[in-house]
């Protein structure tokens, strides 16, 4: 199978089964440079898992993900490590190294993956910092920082390679409305700014119509609808009229 | 996995790169071997103190009791220093070791590591391996001087054996096949409690109650190995190096 000229990401026929239960069932989808795909689905549809699956650390039972036009699943440890030097992740945990302040978890990358001396990552690591609005919060342990504030540093930790794809994994779950704005911000920024492709998977409504260039969504393992959000927002399709009936009952309830 | 981990570490050696960061490499070291510097000093005095007590009793009987200071330096030197400095590690930093790296494993820290291009094996399994690797043999021959040292000071107590003869005795007895012995084990033991700890850290599933699981299952498993792998070398030995 080959990947479409145009796409920087292409995932292909991608199945996914753990012991008997179908996760992923032939997903096909590709991400252009420059836009922000947003992939959405119910809870442990495999969102989370296809991510993992595109950046290698989880190999899927058949298919194929091309990023730049490499297949990530064929390629040998080292060509996979080179290629995850291009692709960020931010986490839903934000998983970064407990043990290390915020400016060392950003300047990990640096350091471990690049020949840059300690003078030019400290100023790459102030430049990221100062971007997702963290620059007073360099010295300080991710146990010292509020959710949001986490998501933020592992956004910086995300873009210190100036990756040329970003993976969000439910990028405002748990964040206030404000804090979930600034990175809905962020994630508009890198696309418009600094041309990076992001491939974000969430539930939030609001953040999902806000940051998407396109919008796809999983049911069943299967991706039932890829397209513009204003498609996906007048789709037929059973599963996500009841997703975004759901949303707007919640939403009722909540005034 | 782990062949990988030693291609890339390869690769990076290749590229005149540090396999790993040198900073952690010595941080490790400092916590396996200044760290437990205390805790195998007062074991190792304490254990040669007692052994050469209790030798002396027994060995007054038949009215050899000169014979501690051989009995005690060469069984120290042999069997006691290494594997009671195993023994140590495997509690103190297997433990830690397992419990670090399983809170990462569970955080996902590990993945995310692994996520960013940066081997997880070679980033955080490779200067805590290499550093109980080394300094295990350093923290043996710490532990084989404190209890010599220890049964020299009840001997000269209780049972009138001065301090010249005592060091005298030991320096006789000592052959080069001992000190080998112990040697060849401390590597091994380092090694085996090193590669016990991490793998069971990294393997944890289960969040907090997984990382507990993992910790109490790294020390048994690490303790018990010494202790087979310290018969196994005593088999050995006696049998090729008689």
């Amino acid at each position: 199978m080959k990947p479409a000229d145009e796409n920087l990401v292409d995932v292909r026929g991608v199945k996914l089964k753990f012991a008997d239960k179908v996760v992923l069932d032939g997903i096909d989808f590709g991400v252009k440079s420059q836009e922000v795909l947003v992939i959405m689905g119910l809870s442990g549809c495999g969102k989370s898992t296809l991510l993992s699956i595109m950046l290698g650390l989880l190999k899927p039972g058949a298919g194929t993900v091309f990023f730049k036009k490499e297949d990530m699943l064929k390629l040998s440890r080292s060509a996979l490590n080179e290629a995850r030097g291009h692709i960020g992740m931010v986490y839903q945990s934000a998983a970064l190294v407990s043990s290390m302040v915020v400016g060392d978890n950003v300047a990990l990358p640096l350091r471990e993956l690049t020949d840059k001396d300690e003078k030019e990552i400290a100023s790459i690591v102030d430049q990221k910092l100062e971007l997702v609005g963290l620059k007073d919060a360099r010295n300080k342990l991710p146990s010292e920082l509020s959710g949001g504030m986490q998501k933020r540093a592992g956004l910086a930790r995300a873009l210190a390679l100036d990756p040329e794809l970003v993976l969000f994994d439910e990028p405002s779950a748990g964040l206030d409305p404000i804090n979930s704005g600034v990175i809905d911000d962020l994630i508009i920024q890198l696309r418009d700014k600094h041309r990076v492709a992001s491939v974000v998977v969430t539930h939030e409504m609001d953040s999902a119509f806000a940051v998407a260039s396109r919008m796809a969504f999983i049911h069943a393992g299967k991706m039932i609808f890829e397209g513009k959000p204003e498609d996906f927002r007048n789709s037929k399709e059973p599963a996500i009229a009841e997703f975004l009936s759901s949303y707007e009952k919640q939403k009722q309830n909540r005034k | 996995m782990g062949r990988e981990t030693v291609s890339e570490i390869a690769e990076r050696l290749a590229k005149g790169r540090s396999p790993f960061r040198l900073e952690d490499f010595f941080y490790q070291c400092n916590r396996v071997g200044v760290g437990s510097v205390p805790m195998v000093v007062l074991l190792s005095v304490f254990v040669g103190l007692t052994m050469a007590l209790l030798t002396g009793y027994q060995l007054r009987i038949f009215g050899i009791v000169t014979l501690v200071p051989a009995v005690v330096s060469v069984s120290f030197t042999r069997e006691m220093g290494p594997l009671f400095t195993g023994i140590v590690l495997a509690s103190r930093i297997g433990a830690a070791y397992t419990a670090e790296l399983g809170a990462m494993t569970a955080g996902g820290e590990v993945n995310a590591i692994e996520g960013m291009g940066i081997g997880a094996l070679r980033f955080l399994v490779t200067p805590r391996i290499l550093a109980i690797f080394c300094l295990t043999v350093c923290l043996t021959v710490i532990s084989v001087i404190s209890g010599i040292l220890g049964a020299a000071f009840i001997s000269n107590l209780t049972l009138q054996i001065g301090y010249g003869y005592f060091f005298d005795q030991v320096m006789t007895n000592l052959l080069v096949k001992d000190i080998m012995a112990a040697v060849v084990k401390s590597f091994l033991f380092g090694g085996i409690i090193g590669w016990i700890a991490c793998y069971k850290g990294l393997s944890v599933k289960g969040g907090a109650v997984g990382v507990g699981n993992a910790t109490t299952s790294s020390v048994v498993v690490a303790v018990s190995s010494v202790i087979a792998c310290d018969s196994f070398c005593n088999i050995f030995i006696v049998t090729f190096f008689p």
